[in-house]
């Protein structure tokens, strides 16, 4: 039953194919931080991303700023990055700021 | 300005937002995408909140006790002075968005002008007005274009549109005793001054879209009057039953 239904709303096209294409959003807050991700909107082109996007994320005043991007254009990190990318090198205690001792001339600042 | 003109006056441009409005309520739950389903919301919500604030301004001048709910709602269709483009159903996507471009145009310049009124209620509102209004035109042109210089499909049914829709355009600029009176006395504008700018964004915005304006020279006229199409009742019957059935209910 799913698929005849499937087959009815995208009148045989593959679901992906109805598709528009995706856009990542970010918004900058209004007190000036830098933009962050929101979400994701459909869109047909950049500007009506970028309408689409203030339309679903930032009506209620959230942002004085917003980029859109096509999904397709980032480049992420795979899940299988994570040991050699992230792993925090604990055992490396030099690339931790505490490792070192302030001297006591500059602690008065 | 006298308070008899005051008032038709102020209706005329609350009743052209609100039955928009209503109009675009109805695609809620029913746009092509999500996203342009909450941008439909966005603009009928805006059109209806200034319908509310005009509303209540024209029964304040009215002066027999009527607020914003009363005279949407307990008004019949020969009391309503919309033109009569913004009562024709919603029609398809492409119908309902080269409406709200040709509309949004003309509101844009008038509440541009309404923001010097010598009311300074009336002032307030078009000031607020204008900066929702920038955007209604800015998406609506720009699927205008979309759709118009887009597939053959598209471009059919956006032409189909305007050929439908044009002969409607020329009531919002016919200026009546009401408008005059309202023009003079420095609280409203002569909406025959906005045909010209109106017609030259109209136009740029068209050609990008490769539509081309039909050549009708009868133009549609009747709503500032009362005198409606058939359609204005039906989509009362729908926008007042609740609150007909239930007089005075809260929610």
């Amino acid at each position: 039953m799913a698929e005849s239904h499937e087959t009815s709303v995208t009148n045989g096209q593959t679901p992906g194919d109805s598709q528009w294409p995706l856009w990542e959003v970010f918004l900058q807050p209004p007190k000036g931080e830098a933009h962050e991700h929101a979400g994701s909107v459909h869109a047909v082109s950049a500007e009506q991303a970028l309408q689409n996007a203030r339309d679903v994320y930032a009506r209620r005043g959230e942002a004085v700023s917003i980029w859109v991007v096509p999904s397709a254009s980032i480049t992420a990190s795979t899940p299988e990055d994570m040991g050699p990318f992230f792993d925090p090198g604990n055992d490396k205690p030099y690339r931790h700021p505490q490792f070192y001792k302030v001297p006591r001339g500059v602690r008065v600042f | 300005m006298s308070t008899p003109s005051l008032f038709p006056y102020l209706l005329r441009l609350a009743d052209d937002r609100l039955v928009l409005g209503h109009r675009l309520s109805e695609w809620c739950g029913h746009g092509p995408i999500l996203e342009e389903d909450i941008a439909l919301a966005n603009v009928a919500l805006d059109l209806i909140g200034e319908a509310t604030l005009l509303l209540k301004l024209a029964g304040d001048a009215e002066g027999q006790g009527r607020n914003e709910d009363a005279l949407a709602y307990f008004r019949d269709s020969g009391d309503y002075r919309n033109a009569l483009l913004v009562e024709l159903p919603k029609g398809d996507f492409g119908f309902t968005i080269v409406r709200q471009f040709l509309f949004s145009a003309f509101a844009l310049l008038q509440m541009d002008a309404l923001q010097r009124s010598s009311n300074a209620m009336l002032a307030g509102i078009a000031a607020k007005a204008v900066k929702e209004i920038r955007y209604h035109v800015r998406h609506s042109a720009q699927w205008v274009v979309t759709l118009g210089d887009g597939t053959e499909e598209s471009h059919g049914r956006a032409q189909g549109a305007l050929d439908e829709l044009w002969r409607y355009t020329g009531e919002l600029f016919l200026a009546d005793a009401v408008d005059r009176d309202a023009a003079s006395s420095g609280v409203g504008v002569d909406p025959s001054t906005l045909i010209e700018p109106w017609r030259a964004q109209v136009d740029e915005i068209l050609t990008r879209a490769t539509l081309t304006v039909p050549s009708v020279t009868y133009m549609q006229r009747g709503g500032r009057d009362g005198r409606h199409t058939e359609h204005l009742g039906h989509m009362l019957a729908e926008m007042q039953i609740v609150a007909r059935s239930h007089p005075g209910a809260s929610w």
